[in-house]
């Protein structure tokens, strides 16, 4: 992968900011706009219709607040990622980066056996909107869980050999934001009842 | 596909009799077809591939077009090249027409064609910042196309519940009858924002941190502004939609009810979603067009472009006003009179900068020592039949008349009006005017001009009939008037014929275009580098420019895009890297 020649283009810095740093802002510019399009939607369905705080009432807000403190803890990680980056020490970097990646499957293993259990009580994505819009809500959050963990091996990777260490802090941003859209989602989806 | 190879091997002579300059980058001779032109990382060849497509899915939209015009003229009638068009065919056609000539012939030749082809050369960079990323886009560009043209021939056929897909009709198969084909092509329009939403990252990281030394805000032409302006109002429109439309596909395939009313969803939620893109979706590719008229009326007038401080402003003003006009589509779905009042004080409201963007064009070309070339033709061309789309505009903006107009044909000679001298017109003026520097050559002038006025007028004679049309009422959404009697009243059917025969006409005349650009590419006048005497910097690279674009060193800027006549120099011009 590295042995692709960068065009001077990429090394330029009129901004003062990282290439990559900046594009990942765009990034997540761009994907705000996508998560504000979900939770728009189901803000004015829920402020339309009080009664499905009852199907709400069904979801677990124990593994919601679980899963709420294994995301924030993987951030962490993902910070002192950045700033062993900054020091230039990519064995370390990398190490939190694992760290973090690991946050990011303990997550997605919580949803698991938490949609299991929903679904075998039969609250399917087709079963009330209001589940509709918790599956899908919480599905593309969690597909953004999911990128996340693959591009952070991929950088963690490189960095280990001391590579692209820029990247560490352009990857940790976007993780700082799928764990923000987790922090609407878990009092929209569960807390609210 | 094939059309892309062949045209991008003819650059290749052009290329290669001109001369290699010394390479940016080491690896470069050895690159055989594929690589070169199939896996490229070059954004000119991403730009061309871009293009080529985009002219590619043009030919299906122009032949849509044909086969439902001519079942309007002539209901029944077994249609030369098409047969018999049924009532779902209908539908089919007239939804495939539209998003293909929007998403798939708009969108990548406006923004990524040019964008790709033109900002790295006129900020005086080698690529643009994520090549890769730029090769994926195209790629997964590529595969919204394969997947939308593979859903013409599914069970069911093509999707037809129009390129707006509102539900209940798209949401259910056993409304639209295309069980396949409806999300086949959501999929594709997801695709496709994905490949434009990378493009569009990469343009904007692009101008922000590579431009050349010395070229500060406000020396960024302003065709390259406009395509960034586009790219974020973009990026900040579409993700409601995609919300939407991974909502819409679960509703399609899972069975869920998002949008279905009996059961708790809500139809007109994705009109909202819909619209809030849709409606900047227009300024996204009318910027862009607004941005090359710039430059060419620039250029041929040889005088600096008036108030170019004005002009950046008031495109950045109708960017932001366009998230706030998106419920004028909706005036009759419901939704409160007291929000259609506050949509159309701001609809009417948008027309403001639109037409201070055309006034400050006329402002340019006033005492300017006009040139009428044929790229000339097609942006003053634009000024004119633009400024007639948005006058119908304000009929159709204030909510009164929209009810009478609503659905009618007059909503759709208006947005033809605004459209075709976008998508069109204003692309016809930057492909002659760039020709010569992405080939080498000179288009043949003569036929240029001759295509300019067989499409300009038989464009007119198109649509000023469907404006006549609907405003006698004329519903848009008819397979066959004949089962109408109200829309059969005297004239009504020769003003059909008259549009169809008109459409006909014009479709033949791109045959001269096409003819003109594919032997100019091969037999045509070699260009040198700045045919025009132009001053942005991608007239400092060769014509066509090498990989790595500026084989004698990266310039340097010492000036704006648009000095020309400047009292102190001889020269009528004053490139803006010149010392």
């Amino acid at each position: 992968m590295s042995s692709f020649p960068r065009p001077i283009a990429t090394t330029r810095s009129v901004t003062g900011i990282s290439t990559g740093k900046l594009a990942v802002w765009w990034l997540i510019a761009s994907e705000i706009v996508i998560f504000g399009g979900v939770l728009g939607s189901y803000l004015m369905h829920r402020i339309g219709h009080p009664e499905w705080a009852s199907q709400a009432a069904h979801t677990n807000t124990v593994f919601g607040a679980v899963n709420t403190f294994v995301l924030l803890t993987s951030s962490l990680f993902a910070v002192m990622a950045h700033q062993a980056a900054d020091q230039k020490d990519g064995k370390k970097a990398a190490k939190f980066l694992y760290l973090t990646t690991l946050g990011a499957v303990i997550f997605l293993i919580i949803k698991s056996v938490e949609w299991t259990g929903e679904i075998q009580h039969g609250f399917t994505i087709t079963s009330h909107t209001f589940w509709s819009f918790y599956y899908t809500a919480a599905g593309i959050h969690g597909v953004h869980v999911i990128v996340g963990a693959i591009i952070m091996l991929v950088i963690a990777n490189d960095a280990r050999k001391g590579i692209d260490l820029q990247r560490v802090e352009a990857v940790g941003l976007y993780w700082h934001f799928v764990d923000i859209v987790w922090i609407f989602l878990f009092p929209l989806l569960y807390i609210a009842k | 596909m094939s059309s892309t190879a062949t045209a991008t091997k003819h650059e290749d002579h052009g290329h290669d009799s001109h001369g290699h300059g010394p390479d940016a980058h080491a690896h470069h001779p050895e690159q055989n077809f594929f690589m070169k032109y199939l896996w490229s990382t070059d954004h000119k060849i991403i730009g061309m591939q871009y293009l080529f497509t985009g002219m590619f899915m043009a030919l299906i939209g122009g032949f849509t077009v044909y086969a439902f015009r001519m079942q309007q003229a002539f209901p029944g009638m077994s249609i030369p090249g098409y047969g018999r068009v049924t009532a779902t065919d209908y539908n089919a056609l007239v939804t495939t027409h539209g998003s293909v000539m929007i998403f798939w012939v708009a969108m990548p030749v406006l923004i990524a064609a040019l964008g790709n082809y033109l900002i790295p050369l006129m900020i005086g960079c080698d690529d643009m910042v994520f090549p890769r990323l730029n090769r994926l886009s195209y790629q997964i560009f590529l595969v919204s196309v394969i997947v939308l043209i593979a859903s013409f021939f599914v069970e069911g056929g093509a999707f037809g519940g129009a390129w707006t897909s509102y539900p209940p009709l798209s949401a259910k198969a056993q409304y639209n009858l295309t069980p396949l084909g409806a999300p086949m092509w959501l999929f594709a329009v997801a695709l496709e924002f994905a490949a434009f939403l990378m493009g569009g990252i990469n343009f904007v990281t692009t101008v922000m941190n590579s431009r050349a030394p010395g070229m500060k805000m406000f020396d960024v032409p302003i065709v390259v502004w406009s395509i960034i302006i586009a790219s974020i109002l973009f990026m900040a429109s579409v993700g409601p939609l995609i919300a939407g439309a991974v909502m819409m596909l679960f509703d399609q395939t899972l069975g869920t009810a998002f949008f279905d009313p009996n059961k708790g969803g809500d139809p007109v939620l994705w009109q909202h979603l819909f619209w809030f893109f849709g409606h900047p979706e227009v300024y996204v590719v009318m910027l862009p067009a607004m941005g090359i008229v710039a430059e060419v009326i620039a250029t041929f007038s040889r005088k600096k472009l008036f108030a170019y401080k004005t002009v950046l402003y008031t495109m950045i003003g109708t960017g932001a006003l366009s998230f706030f006009v998106w419920a004028h589509h909706q005036f009759i779905a419901g939704i409160d009179p007291r929000m259609a009042n506050i949509f159309s004080v701001t609809t009417l409201l948008i027309s403001i900068p639109v037409a201070e963007m055309l006034f400050v064009y006329i402002a340019t070309l006033y005492g300017g020592s006009i040139r009428l070339t044929t790229p000339m033709l097609w942006a003053l061309a634009f000024i004119g039949e633009f400024l007639l789309g948005g006058v119908t505009g304000i009929f159709l903006g204030s909510s009164g008349a929209d009810i009478y107009f609503h659905d009618t044909y007059f909503v759709l000679a208006h947005f033809h009006y605004t459209f075709f001298p976008i998508a069109f017109i204003a692309v016809f003026a930057a492909m002659t005017y760039w020709f010569p520097k992405m080939f080498g050559r000179y288009m043949n002038e003569a036929w240029g001009k001759v295509h300019f006025w067989g499409t300009i007028v038989s464009f007119n004679f198109i649509f000023i009939p469907l404006f006549l049309l609907g405003a006698r009422g004329d519903h848009r959404r008819i397979f066959d008037y004949t089962h109408f009697p109200d829309l059969m009243k005297p004239g009504m059917q020769d003003l059909r014929i008259l549009a169809t025969l008109s459409l006909v006409v014009l479709l033949s005349f791109q045959v001269i275009f096409l003819v003109n650009f594919f032997l100019s590419m091969v037999k045509g006048e070699k260009a040198p580098a700045n045919p025009w005497k132009s001053n942005t910097l991608e007239w400092v690279a060769p014509s066509p420019p090498p990989h790595g674009n500026f084989p004698e060193g990266l310039p340097t800027v010492h000036r704006g895009p648009y000095e020309y006549s400047h009292p102190d120099r001889q020269d009528d011009y004053w490139p803006q890297n010149a010392s």
